[in-house]
């Protein structure tokens, strides 16, 4: 009988991914601080998550070519769609950036991402539990 | 962290700044720098940023910055009266560089803020990267 992992394992590895991605997209805003024109970009974390969790329903379009572009399909957190951050104050060079906010939301991303670990290696350690039976 | 590319954006933030500190410093070792004519007179650097999509149909990959050159000040350079200077023209006067002191701190500052940001990004996810290799142990 094959092991339901992935079920075992809840909603956390599709959060991991997920905070990853949006490390991600973080650290380019942080990066871009000083470029003109640069618009902050941001995972919109809770309907990104809530698509991942979804299975498509669709049949999905196979690329036969390397230079077909990917379609986003919603089973898949990586390619999720980026959304523009509103900006507080807008700066003349075009720039939307808010390092401070940046920051503050890479550090909540992190205590996140960490927050799945915690809870994935706790779920390993029961399974372990079950297994050796001590 | 799955993806490695989180160090090349962060990466390049610090070697945009690192390139806007050495603009800096060559500005302001050469705020007092004269020249016989107002062409040849030291004028301001500084360099362009621009962001960068590593390649048009992978968007999974975040943008990085990367600087497209260094521009010079276009700012008058002020002609100053010192006859007993050596390089002062027939008329006795010399030209000194456009670089305005005060601006070029207040931009070593800006970038050596943004230059630890991005290191706090690198270290926060050689964290997490280290914490997911331990998953399970």
């Amino acid at each position: 009988m094959a092991l339901p992992l992935d079920n075992y394992l809840g909603i956390h590895p599709q959060a991991l991914k997920l905070s990853a991605r949006r490390s991600e997209v973080l650290a380019a805003n942080l990066a871009n601080t000083d470029t003109p024109n640069y618009k902050a970009q941001d995972v919109d974390f809770k309907s990104a998550l809530a698509a991942s969790g979804k299975a498509s329903t669709t049949l999905p379009m196979v690329a036969t070519q390397a230079s077909h572009i990917a379609l986003n399909s919603p089973g898949d957190a990586l390619t999720v769609q980026l959304k523009y951050r509103v900006p507080n104050a807008s700066s003349l060079d075009g720039n939307t950036v808010d390092s401070q906010m940046e920051q503050a939301n890479f550090a909540q991303n992190a205590v996140r991402y960490q927050a799945s670990l915690t809870f994935i290696n706790a779920k390993f350690r029961n399974l372990m539990t079950a297994i050796t039976g001590q | 962290m799955p993806s490695f590319s989180i160090f090349d954006i962060a990466g390049s933030g610090m070697s945009a700044q690192n390139v806007r500190l050495n603009t800096t410093a060559s500005n302001l070792a050469n705020a007092d720098s004269v020249s016989s004519t107002a062409g040849a007179a030291y004028k301001a650097r500084h360099p362009v940023f621009k962001s960068v999509q590593a390649a048009l149909n992978q968007p999974k990959t975040g943008t990085s910055v990367k600087v497209m050159g260094i521009m010079q000040s276009q700012d008058k350079t002020p002609a100053r009266y010192e006859p007993g200077n050596p390089l002062a023209n027939s008329e006795g006067y010399v030209y000194a560089s456009n670089v305005n002191v005060v601006e070029e701190m207040a931009d070593m500052i800006s970038a050596s803020r943004s230059y630890q940001n991005n290191v706090e990004v690198m270290n926060t996810s050689k964290d997490l990267m280290l914490a997911t290799l331990k998953l399970g142990q």
